[in-house]
Order: C-alpha cells, then sequence, then structure tokens
C-alpha cells in the first residue's frame, strides 16, 4: 500500500522560490502561467500489517506532526490501497 | 552556576559557544549529546547554530525530535534558561517552544555578514545587561531565517514585549534595508512568554571577541551569567 502526501505552503504565507520559478520560465518563454507555487512530495510505502483505515490515521498524523509545519504549511494525503 | 550546549549531529557553532562560555565569560560549561535524556546539572542551556541532519525536510524539523529536546521540554517548563542560537532559534520553534517559523530568505541567498540589532527589551535574562534601544554589531549566517508567524500571534508577541531584537541600521533606525532576510517586523529574535526561553538568528557567540571585529556579542552571555548567579544568591 502506498500513500502519496503533498505539502503546500498556506496561500497566505509568501513563497519566494515559487516566484523565483514562475520569473524564471517566463524569461525563458513558457506562455499564460499566473503563479507557482513551490511545494513538497512524499511517497511513503507502508507494509500489510495496517488496514487502509489504520494506514491513513497513521499517516494523516505523520503528514501533521512530521512532514509539515502547521504554522506554514498545509497538508493533503492520497492513499491507494490498491498500490 | 553551569552552562550546557546541546550537540546535535550537524551543529556547528557548539565549540565556539562553548569557548566563548568558558574562555571569555569564563563560567563552567559542558557539552550535552542529543541522545541524552537529561541535561544533568546546568542551570542554563543552549541550542547552537549549524545544519542539525543537514535541515532535512525543515531546518529544526528533525532535531526536534531526539531525546534531549523532551528534557530542554521539561527544562523549559519549569522556568529553566534555554537559548537558541540560529538553527537552535528554528529548533525552538519547530518544537513549539517558541512561535512561529523560520523561512527561506526572502531573497533565497545564504546570507554571511555583520549586521546590527537593536536591543527591544532589557527585562529578560538575556539582555538584562544591555540598554534599550542599544545597537549590537553580531553576524548572521542563514539561508532560513525569515521570521513569519500569523497575524494575531505577531500581535501577542509586540504587545507582551517578547521581540527580544530587531535588525536596525548602525543607529538603530528600523529601515526595510537594515532587515537582511524578510523577517516580519525586522525580528532577530523572540521570547516566550514566561521569558525564560530565547531564540534569536544573528550569532552572539561569533562576535565575543574583538579579535572576530566585534565583542558586542558577550554582553548577552555576560546576561545570562548575572541571572544565573542572581539565581544562585536567591535559593
Amino acid at each position: 500500500m502506498k500513500a502519496k502526501i503533498f505539502v503546500t505552503l498556506k496561500p497566505s504565507v509568501l513563497d519566494p522560490q515559487g516566484k523565483a520559478i514562475h520569473h524564471a520560465v517566463e524569461t525563458i518563454g513558457f506562455q499564460g502561467i499566473q503563479d507557482v507555487r513551490q511545494g513538497k512530495y512524499f511517497e511513503v510505502s507502508i507494509n500489510g500489517s495496517l488496514s487502509p483505515e489504520q494506514a491513513r490515521a497513521e499517516i494523516e498524523r505523520m503528514a501533521r506532526d512530521v512532514l509539515s509545519n502547521p504554522v506554514i504549511e498545509d497538508y493533503r494525503v492520497e492513499l491507494d490501497p490498491d498500490s | 552556576m553551569k552552562f550546557g550546549v546541546v550537540m546535535f549531529p550537524g551543529s556547528n557553532c557548539d565549540h565556539d559557544t562553548y569557548h566563548v562560555i568558558s574562555k571569555v565569560i569564563g563560567q563552567p560549561v559542558d557539552f550535552i549529546w542529543h541522545r541524552d535524556n537529561s541535561l544533568g546539572d546546568c542551570d542554563a542551556v543552549i541550542l547552537p547554530g549549524g545544519f542539525s541532519y543537514g535541515d532535512y525536510l525543515r531546518t529544526g524539523a528533525i532535531a526536534r525530535f531526539s531525546p534531549v529536546m523532551g528534557a530542554v521540554k521539561e527544562f523549559a517548563a519549569r522556568g529553566g534558561l534555554v537559548v537558541g542560537i540560529c538553527n537552535g532559534f528554528q529548533i525552538l520553534c519547530e518544537a513549539g517552544l517558541l512561535p512561529g517559523a523560520l523561512m527561506r530568505n526572502k531573497n533565497l541567498k545564504f546570507i554571511c555578514e555583520h549586521i546590527n540589532i537593536r536591543v527591544e527589551a532589557i527585562d529578560s535574562p538575556f539582555t538584562n545587561r544591555c540598554q534599550r534601544g542599544q545597537v549590537l554589531s553580531v553576524p548572521i549566517a542563514h539561508g532560513d531565517g525569515n521570521y513569519f508567524c500569523d497575524a494575531e500571534t505577531l500581535a501577542g508577541l509586540q504587545r507582551e514585549n517578547r521581540i527580544i531584537f530587531r535588525y536596525s541600521d548602525a543607529a538603530g533606525n528600523l529601515t526595510p534595508e537594515s532587515n537582511p532576510n524578510g523577517s516580519l517586523d525586522n525580528i532577530a529574535g523572540i521570547c516566550n512568554r514566561e521569558r525564560n526561553v530565547l531564540g534569536m538568528m544573528p550569532h552572539p557567540e561569533r562576535a565575543s571577541e574583538q579579535v572576530l571585529g566585534s565583542s558586542d556579542g558577550r554582553i548577552i552571555f555576560y546576561s545570562l551569567a548575572d541571572t544565573l548567579a542572581e539565581l544562585a544568591k536567591a535559593s
């Protein structure tokens, strides 16, 4: 079973890295780019000892307590029980 | 009185801090290993600068789970004096001992240079030897020193006089140009509500001897030593 965790900066938090990337892609000539926000992506493999419900609870807790910083970041968890 | 300096894997200002306390301030000091569950008989503990755990995930994010941080939290809750310098400040924020977070510098560069900070509050164990408004020349050396918190937290810091240092020019003026990293409200250092935990991005231990270009930073260590001496006298 695999989980995907996306950690993104809260909308209210400035993202200088995203801004630098935005500026760079515009300079290179990419069209129509309105905004770029940089985030983090984690892939976590889970062994067979947990049910999908247990796995979701465990991954949610990990995303909240370790992988993201609630002061500046939000997170989203996707769980694929078939992977 | 005894100081403790925590060593995390990747700390690199631990020996500088130890040197200043033992040789410049002339006080007893021990290293504390990150795996220790106890701070021993230390009366003040310093989390030094560096790149604990390679700054992986986020600065300070992994160090906060070190066994020693459990002891630091208990120590702080009992009123023990805790100072986080640079990476130490980042760890204290991640651990929830101080509010807010330290984000990537606004200009995306690692900045290593002497800057000026203005002492904003002298009613703390870390600045009681300073004058209010005194300007200290100390270096910064960080890529993630851009202090951020929500508006409510910032208002609380201001109202409770918990902003201990702000980035300023040499004359003590708070200007956008003197803010090196984009920190909210020019914040360079804050304390907790109980005023026994300080976090600061600048490095006072790198400015405690004139041979290094400035000895302004040692007033913070002297203030700490004065506080500990008074506490010892009172007990």
